[in-house]
């Protein structure tokens, strides 16, 4: 090292590389309102298309007069099914390989669904128009219970493939039966759980719900007749698979389809699938030549854009007398409303929930799934979760619960007895999967330390005690959670959307004065990518963060990529960007080796720089390097600094954590409050660890309001009654506790720099952690199960069946 | 969720709105702080061709409180009963209510007349107001009356007011004692589940006035004379306020809705009065 070197740390400070709590860069415009979302694009001539929905569940579309709305000043075109059938665009294909209407085809089948698209110059006279479109409807039978769908006097929901026994994952046994998916030995299962010293069962629901995000769906379509383009601008987090979905359904070759994803506010699973209004937009703009606009508002999102979970787990558990775990069986009925269209890979029509066997070694298991139709919105997405994994999580976290119960055992220690050692990994779980790596004692110790868990455990008896000596009406719940996620979608080899390969790409390019810019197949929706990816690259190329810009969400600029959900952008596209960035040291390694004249094997990297082994004074920095690149002829060489790569990942990231919820809980107003919560994540290297605390504050609180009261609930008639923000929980500040921040760190063996994601799992851990609260306080009193959402009512409805209500 | 088109208007003066009443008739509704209207028009639950906003008139504005009696501008903002020291000396329990309404965003826009005006049996203020025993001012086409809040909600969304007449001013007597007003809600911006205004004097160990009412536990306002019964006269002791909780309860009929069944919100509308009554004694 010559003396115009700054040390070794400094130089890694400058890059605010890997670790580093970098500020995020998103947020100045962000925090200043200038943010540009698909609601902001105004266009020239620009239209706005919205839906006449049905107010029934079910029915029978008698007639559809268009009338009086055609006759409106300022309506361009009503659109219903008999307008998008010559097209073929009457009905479209749901990324789990059901079909749903656009625009109803003779029936509705759930409230919400769209019926007729009005075009018109604004979205005032869209209204107008929408309240002039005269609906005939007959009304039909509703089935909301998806336990009587099969019965002999159910009403038969999907007509178009009421004779279809096979269906996109096999066999149908019913006209309202989707799919039976099985995972593991059923008949080793079976024979383990007959012959066990101890079996606990129960039933837990997980309750449908909503990812809600603060923006809702929308998009801009714009066809450019002249040179035979199509432009959508859309709330889109996968913007390549919509591209290719768009040319396949629309036959525009896809050089002619260019899909952007603007600034998106928030995703959560929502604004995966493909919805009517973004085929109605596009058809709207082909057939009027100028920009279609298309924006939910928030009775829509809530009503017809996907759901999330409806899952209800019948489950078993064994174990020995001691503790032992021996067998898992569950048995889920979904409920995917009225079309199948749950957003997971092609193979898994119940998504991940065959990772229900959680943190746990558990030597032999049995899942089924049956997907139910019904009078429901479709949908099913992973909202903040891997698919169907906060499903999994919830089940699992709650049968150890039962199970510790039925034995009589701490259900922390019974945690203990079965984890899976860290010696086990990579483990090979009984469902079939493949978990890379893990220290869960360590966690789960750390975490019993930071809370005192005996010490709570002691208040809690004696708050027991005072409550049976009538001294106060409020007893104490303390939930655990130890999760296990499997994110990182995925291997190409099992893992496809719609026939697409779920790898992630990443594509650098170095200017020649040392900035760079890198474009990635995924799209950020508040996860604060062009913080984290550049942070990855800063320590892979040596160029500071803040000197590389990062895009992404254009289908004309950006590689290919499936997106982002599931947890997969870091695991995946992090993977790229790291081996991109590799790719591009390996050049620049050769460059380096040219100008300081030595073997290309003389030069070792260092921090930002190559320099000569043995002789630290000789080097060249990234920047004189990148220089280089541009404006030497290098022999052998091609000019330029550039690379792209594209990861098929070897394996899905397995992150985990142990989460503590301490809850005070009145039993005679059902009211909650949440006193401590202590959450340790171990997401594998940590990139920043102040956006990992914001994603887990994020999800946390996600977590909460659906523990606590967060639901899409329907009537008999099938009816949403809980269609606003009023009834629909979002929690403020005011409701949202303290949160208290912990990890270790257990590195993927497979990732390149061995992180595994974050962003969903407090969502996934945390649900089990505050639901297990709520039922922890009854247990004394006999509670084994009650199902979430625990508002006020149902907790009060708990203590009232309890006998605790003189 | 748009509203459909209407006509604006927004006069200076009292007269001026009760003329544009009397034209357009069940076609116009005043709009105070919109925070009730606004939501129902864009839902097109009500179609209104003529919006009459009393945003511009002065005299319906400000709080005044002469020697025992306090009086308040329709106009008034929740946010301005809250911030003025004048009324949180005179009569603490109105920001003690106003607090528990909505969210400080609402707040800056809702006002009281809205508020008691609209009928809604969730709203906050009208429980509040039978507590107070507050009077109304309305003036319409045949000049100006007072109806007692007591006497003013007739079913959800009926009142004594008529359609060519508007809200002006409420006024009540300078409360003295104990007072509480308490209210389980789900979240911060939600109506009430149940919640009760509570008032009580004590002189000589006995309880020498008292004031019970109730909010969105039926379809309108309850004032509970019952209870009122049970607690004068009394020594407040446990067992007259047990019996002043269940005449409470008796007197509300609440229905099931997404925050509850009737039997838990009368659950909890008798937690709410005890806690309330309690809470008014300790204050007295
Ligand atoms: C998210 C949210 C949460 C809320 N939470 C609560 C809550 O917890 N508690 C609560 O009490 N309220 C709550 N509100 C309602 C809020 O307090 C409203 O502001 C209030 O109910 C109405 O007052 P306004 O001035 O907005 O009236 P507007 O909405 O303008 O009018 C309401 C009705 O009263 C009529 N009106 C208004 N002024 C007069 C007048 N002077 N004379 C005659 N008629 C008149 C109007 O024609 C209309 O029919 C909430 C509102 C929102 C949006």
């Amino acid at each position: 090292m010559n003396e115009s070197t700054p040390p070794k740390e400094e130089r890694m400070a400058a890059l605010s590389g890997l670790g580093t709590s970098r500020k995020r860069v998103e947020d100045a415009r962000f925090t200043q309102g200038k943010g540009n979302y698909v609601d902001d694009m105004k266009m020239p001539g620009m239209l706005f298309g919205d839906f006449v929905r049905s107010p029934y569940a079910h029915a029978r579309i008698k007639s559809i007069n268009t009338e009086a709305a055609l006759a409106l000043p300022g309506v361009h075109a009503v659109l219903t099914a008999a307008d998008l059938e010559p097209l073929g665009l009457h009905w479209m294909p749901t990324l789990a390989g059901d079909k749903q209407m656009v625009l109803a085809d003779g029936k509705v089948l759930f409230q919400g669904q769209e019926v007729a698209y009005v075009v018109a110059d604004d979205r005032y006279i869209a209204d107008d128009g929408i309240q002039a479109v005269v609906v005939e409807y007959e009304e039909l039978p509703v089935l909301v219970d998806p336990f009587k769908a099969e019965l002999d006097d159910a009403p038969v929901l999907r007509e178009d493939i009421a004779d279809q026994s096979e269906g996109a994952h096999g066999p149908r046994r019913h006209p309202n039966h989707i799919f039976t998916w099985e995972s593991g030995d059923r008949a080793a299962t079976e024979a383990v759980l007959s012959e066990a010293e101890v079996v606990a069962e129960e039933m837990i629901y997980y309750h449908r719900t909503h990812p809600c995000p603060l923006e809702t769906c929308g998009c801009v379509a714009s066809m450019d007749k002249v040179n035979g383009k199509l432009t959508v601008w859309g709330t889109f987090q996968a913007p390549h698979a919509v591209r290719t979905v768009a040319s396949l359904i629309s036959g525009i070759a896809e050089h002619n389809i260019r899909i952007v994803s603007p600034d998106i506010g928030g995703g959560f699973g929502n604004k995966v699938g493909v919805y009517p209004g973004y085929i109605c937009a596009i058809v709207a703009s082909i057939v009027t030549g100028v920009p279609v606009k298309w924006v939910e508002d928030r009775m829509d999102n809530l009503m017809a854009t996907a759901f999330a979970r409806d899952y209800w787990m019948h489950g078993k558990i064994s174990a020995t007398k001691e503790g032992k775990i021996t067998g898992l069986w569950c048995h889920t009925t979904a409920d995917h409303g009225a079309f199948d269209a749950c957003a997971d890979p092609t193979k898994f029509p119940a998504g991940f929930m065959n990772i229900c066997t959680g943190s746990y070694d558990i030597p032999t298991a049995y899942l089924a799934v049956d997907g139910i139709y019904t009078n429901k919105a479709p949908g099913g997405v992973a909202y903040r979760c891997s698919f169907r994994v906060t499903e999994a999580a919830y089940f699992i976290e709650r049968m150890i619960e039962v199970l510790a119960i039925k034995l009589g055992m701490d259900a922390a220690d019974l945690r203990v007895k079965n984890f899976i050692q860290k010696d086990q990994f990579p483990y090979q779980s009984a469902l079939g999967w493949e978990y890379d790596s893990g220290d869960y004692h360590t966690a789960w110790s750390k975490a019993l330390a930071a809370v005192d868990y005996e010490g709570l455990r002691a208040e809690q008896a004696e708050r027991l005690a005072a409550f049976n000596r009538g001294e106060t009406r409020k007893l104490i719940g303390i939930g655990l959670s130890h999760f296990t996620e499997i994110v990182g979608a995925g291997p190409v080899k099992n893992c496809d959307i719609l026939g697409l390969g779920m790898f992630d790409s990443c594509e650098i390019r170095i200017h020649p004065t040392g900035s760079a810019i890198a474009r990635l197949g995924t799209i950020s929706q508040g996860q604060g990518h062009a913080t984290t990816f550049a942070q990855i690259l800063a320590s892979e190329i040596g160029i500071p963060a803040e000197d590389i810009t990062l895009e992404e969400g254009d289908t004309d600029t950006a590689p290919y990529g499936l997106g982002t959900y599931g947890s997969r952008s870091t695991p995946v596209a992090g993977a790229a960007t790291a081996m991109a960035g590799r790719k591009i040291r390996a050049k620049a390694q050769m460059i380096a080796a040219y100008l300081l004249e030595v073997h290309d094997n003389d030069v070792e990297w260092d921090v930002d720089r190559f320099v000569v082994k043995g002789a630290p004074e000789r080097f060249k920095t990234m920047k004189e390097i990148a220089f280089a690149s541009y404006s030497q002829a290098i022999p052998g060489v091609e000019p330029g600094l550039e690379a792209v790569s594209y990861y098929d990942p070897p394996n899905m990231t397995y992150p985990f954590g142990a989460y503590i919820c301490v809850m005070e809980i009145d039993t005679d107003t059902g009211t909650t409050e949440i006193r401590q919560f202590y959450a340790l994540d171990d997401c594998g290297t940590r990139i920043n660890p102040m956006i990992i605390e914001g994603q887990v504050h994020g999800g946390l609180t996600e977590a909460l309001a659906i523990a606590l009261g967060q639901e899409i609930a329907y009537d008999e008639q099938g009816n949403v009654t809980t269609g606003t923000l009023m009834d629909f929980f979002i929690p403020t500040a005011w409701e949202t506790p303290n949160y208290q921040t912990d990890f270790t760190e257990t590195p993927s063996p497979h990732h390149p720099i061995g992180a595994k994601g974050v962003g969903e799992s407090p969502n996934v851990g945390g649900v089990p952690a505050f639901s297990n609260a709520v039922h922890d306080a009854f247990k004394s009193f006999g509670l084994t199960q009650s199902h979430m959402p625990h508002d006020h009512w149902r907790i009060w409805k708990i203590a009232n069946s309890l006998g605790l209500h003189d | 969720m748009i509203a459909s088109a209407f006509e604006y208007h927004k006069p200076d003066t009292v007269d001026g709105v009760v003329s544009l009443l009397s034209k357009w008739g069940d076609d116009a509704r005043v709009i105070a702080g919109g925070h009730s209207l606004i939501p129902v028009m864009k839902q097109r639950m009500t179609d209104i061709s003529h919006l009459i906003d009393l945003g511009g008139i002065a005299e319906l504005k400000g709080i005044s409180i002469d020697g025992d009696k306090i009086n308040i501008g329709a106009m008034t903002t929740q946010h301005e009963l809250i911030a003025s020291e004048a009324l949180a000396k005179a009569a603490p329990l109105i920001r003690e209510a106003s607090l528990q309404i909505a969210d400080p965003q609402v707040r800056y826009l809702g006002t009281i007349g809205g508020n008691v005006a609209n009928g809604d049996p969730a709203n906050d203020m009208p429980g509040l107001m039978q507590t107070l025993d507050a009077t109304y001012y309305l003036t319409g086409p045949g000049g100006s009356r007072e109806v007692k809040a007591r006497d003013f909600y007739e079913a959800a969304y009926f009142t004594a007011r008529e359609d060519e007449e508007i809200l002006t001013a409420i006024s009540f007597a300078k409360p003295s004692g104990g007072f509480a007003y308490e209210k389980q809600k789900r979240k911060i911006g939600d109506y009430a589940t149940a919640a009760a205004g509570v008032m009580i004097t004590i002189e000589g160990g006995k309880c020498k006035a008292a004031s019970v009412a109730l909010t969105n536990l039926s379809d309108t306002p309850v004032y509970c004379a019952a209870a009122v019964d049970a607690l004068v006269g009394s020594s407040l002791d446990d067992a007259t306020i047990k019996t002043a909780v269940k005449a409470a309860v008796d007197a509300s009929d609440p229905v099931a809705d997404t925050r509850g069944p009737v039997d838990f919100k009368k659950h909890v509308a008798g937690v709410i009065v005890k806690k309330a009554i309690t809470s008014a004694v300790a204050r007295a």
